[in-house]
């Protein structure tokens, strides 16, 4: 009995212990973000969450999430209390309509000074008032040099010679932006005809498909095992820098431009302590250091100082005017259109409704041998016991 | 020639079962720049060093550990108390009892999650909390983990002998006493058996863990969150010693067993 209690009781002491060890430390601020999207200290980069707490006394809870949508859900479905996060730009505006941001007081982040003119007034978040940019960059396509000769059109991915070696995203917006643009639409566009074009284009891309993936592309392009690949480009920049076979082009007919920023939502308690943080973010030489790890592009020209000048150069990352101008940027869609985007996607990788039969009569066909066997087996036993 | 096609057919599964976990183990060692996991480019412990500089990895291990420890210890005592109770009811009661202790187990995952969601969320709100975290994560790993303790305990009271107990008492046991001294190591081996079975089911949780975590990180979100870039090496490293320590785990338990087999041959 009293061993039980004892152990009880070292339970509740350890869990009391949680609970109070962050309260002691004074204010601690719970920070989501994307997965691996920030100088950790590991490669002599700077340790930026260990950084910040050593200027200002704040600790940092950095907790990571993979998609837009999984820190959607994690925001909507309540219990969770973050002070910063960074999702994307449709994500913001969406987050916008909802209410569920915060809106900024730049008093508390004089650093905003620094962020370029063109990323101020982002039509997903009009006047910047809820968020401020953290990285930015454009899709492109990746080809191997070796077997594609440098294409200059998003066609090169409907190309029947290189039919097995491309690949293609794996979430619906990235893969419609890329059939928006080979068609010469618009991107944000809410008109269902536009859109099931762009899922007939899709379609008809299927048989070419090796894969639809996301983060395989690194592994998939570096064997040779595909040849062709629309990636961000950040992401993907690794690639290109350690490999002479592989190369990166921004297709002419245009292409999606993102911007990942910094947001408070609404319920944030530490709203004070999270601006000090944004404004860490925004001091050139920690987005200098931070970009020179996390691989994106700054928003800042005084931070590309702070970077070696072959990124700070390079085409991939800091594309030109011209290529820019060409650009569109994701605003979040109204229900009804994305909910039909959804579905498109979901016909443009299962198949449509002939192959959903097929599957039926797979199904129809294993239970109809299913019950053979068991009818055999009852038919031998009889036998049998004769 | 039966017994060679057997033997190939065993080899066959165990390759299936136990290949990727062998490149993925190949490949903590590979010295590569681009993070590759596919191409090998020779022998290297960086990813080894990387895994213990990288402070946001490591804490998501040690509270995943501090999970599994709590919890299994928790659950372990909960479900050897069950156990007894359920082991000693009527019929039918008892029959009602294990399908109810059963239901979760085959509840899909992410039902349980949802569900232990709202609860958290709505009990959180009730007393005026606001974020899940810790609790409710050690709190929804008990709750899974309890019907494997309780399955595992089962048998072994099942086993054991209903005189023993109230022999024990005959001779001047108090109750107490008597489960400490006569039923607790008749049952031990079954614990034990729940105890770590329960600490590898906390460990490796997702699912679960994904809806319960709040603001909290362990290991397998954080892995998960990897995807939009590339999962770095770093996590062959870490998964490599988490797989030696989970085989360890297992060597024990499988070892023990043997043991009480074999001493309970001698006794009879």
């Amino acid at each position: 009995m009293k061993r039980i209690l004892a152990f009880l009781l070292c339970v509740c002491a350890l869990w009391g212990l949680g609970v109070t060890a962050s309260a002691e430390e004074g204010v601690t601020i719970n920070v989501y973000n994307w997965g691996e999207y920030i100088a950790n200290g590991t490669d002599d980069s700077m340790d930026v969450n260990a950084e910040f707490t050593r200027r200002t006394g704040i600790g940092v809870n950095y907790t990571t999430f993979d998609s837009n949508e999984s820190l959607y859900s994690k925001l909507a479905g309540g219990g969770a209390d973050y002070d910063i996060i960074i999702p994307s730009d449709y994500m913001v505006s969406k987050l916008i309509n909802e209410g569920r941001l915060a809106p900024l007081n730049f008093d508390n982040i004089p650093n905003y000074e620094y962020i370029d003119e063109q990323f101020r007034d982002p039509n997903y978040d009009p006047g910047s008032v809820y968020s401020v940019p953290y990285t930015w960059g454009v899709v492109g396509m990746f080809y191997n040099k070796q077997y594609v000769e440098e294409p200059d059109s998003w066609e090169a991915l409907w190309d029947d010679e290189y039919a097995g070696k491309i690949l293609m995203f794996d979430n619906p917006r990235d893969a419609f932006a890329i059939a928006l643009f080979r068609l010469g639409m618009d991107v944000n566009t809410t008109n269902p005809d536009d859109w099931d074009e762009a899922a007939q284009l899709l379609k008809g891309q299927k048989p070419l498909v090796q894969a639809y993936v996301m983060d395989q592309i690194f592994d998939k392009m570096e064997s040779g095992e595909a040849w062709l690949a629309p990636y961000y480009a950040g992401d993907a920049a690794i690639l290109v820098e350690n490999s002479d076979d592989i190369g990166f082009v921004v297709p002419k007919e245009g292409t999606n431009f993102f911007v990942d920023a910094m947001c408070i939502p609404a319920t944030s308690q530490h709203k004070a302590e999270a601006e000090a943080y944004i404004n860490f973010l925004c001091d050139p030489e920690v987005a200098g250091a931070n970009m020179d790890y996390v691989g994106y592009s700054t928003p800042e020209t005084a931070a590309r100082e702070y970077l070696s000048p072959e990124v700070a150069e390079s085409p991939i990352f800091y594309p030109d005017e011209e290529t820019l101008r060409n650009t569109q940027i994701f605003v979040n869609l109204p229900q009804e259109v994305s909910s039909l985007v959804d579905k498109l996607w979901a016909e443009v990788k299962m198949g449509g409704p002939g192959e959903s039969a097929v599957l039926v009569a797979i199904i129809l066909g294993f239970l109809a041998v299913y019950v053979a066997i068991i009818v055999y087996k009852r038919r031998k036993r009889k036998k049998e016991m004769e | 020639m039966k017994k060679t096609g057997g033997r190939i057919y065993t080899f066959l599964v165990f390759l299936f079962l136990y290949a990727p976990i062998l490149v993925l183990i190949v490949f903590s060692f590979n010295d590569t720049e681009t993070a590759s996991r596919t191409v090998w480019s020779g022998f290297s412990l960086k990813w080894y060093e990387k895994l213990f500089e990288d402070r946001l990895i490591l804490e998501a291990l040690r509270n995943t550990l501090l999970i599994a420890v709590i919890a299994a210890a928790a659950s372990t005592v909960l479900g050897t108390v069950a156990a007894i109770g359920i082991n000693s009811m009527k019929r039918l009661p008892q029959r009602i009892m294990m399908n109810i202790t059963n239901f979760p187990m085959v509840n899909p995952e992410i039902v349980t999650g949802v569900s232990l969601m709202l609860l958290f969320v709505f009990a959180v709100g009730l007393f005026g909390g606001r974020s899940l975290g810790m609790g409710s994560l050690i709190t929804a790993h008990i709750t899974f983990c309890l019907p494997y303790v309780i399955l595992s305990v089962l048998p072994k009271l099942r086993q054991m002998d209903p005189n023993l107990y109230e022999a024990a008492q005959d001779l001047g046991c108090p109750p107490v006493q008597a489960f400490f001294k006569v039923v607790l190591p008749e049952i031990l081996p079954g614990v034990v058996t729940g105890m770590i079975m329960a600490f590898t089911l906390s460990i490796d949780d997702f699912v679960i863990s994904y809806f319960t975590s709040g603001t909290t990180q362990t290991l397998p979100i954080y892995i998960y969150s990897m995807t939009r870039k590339r999962v770095s090496p770093e996590i062959n490293a870490l998964s490599t010693v988490l797989f030696a320590v989970v085989m360890a785990l297992l060597i024990v338990i499988n070892v023990r067993q043997s043991r009480a087999q074999k001493a309970a041959k001698e006794d009879a």
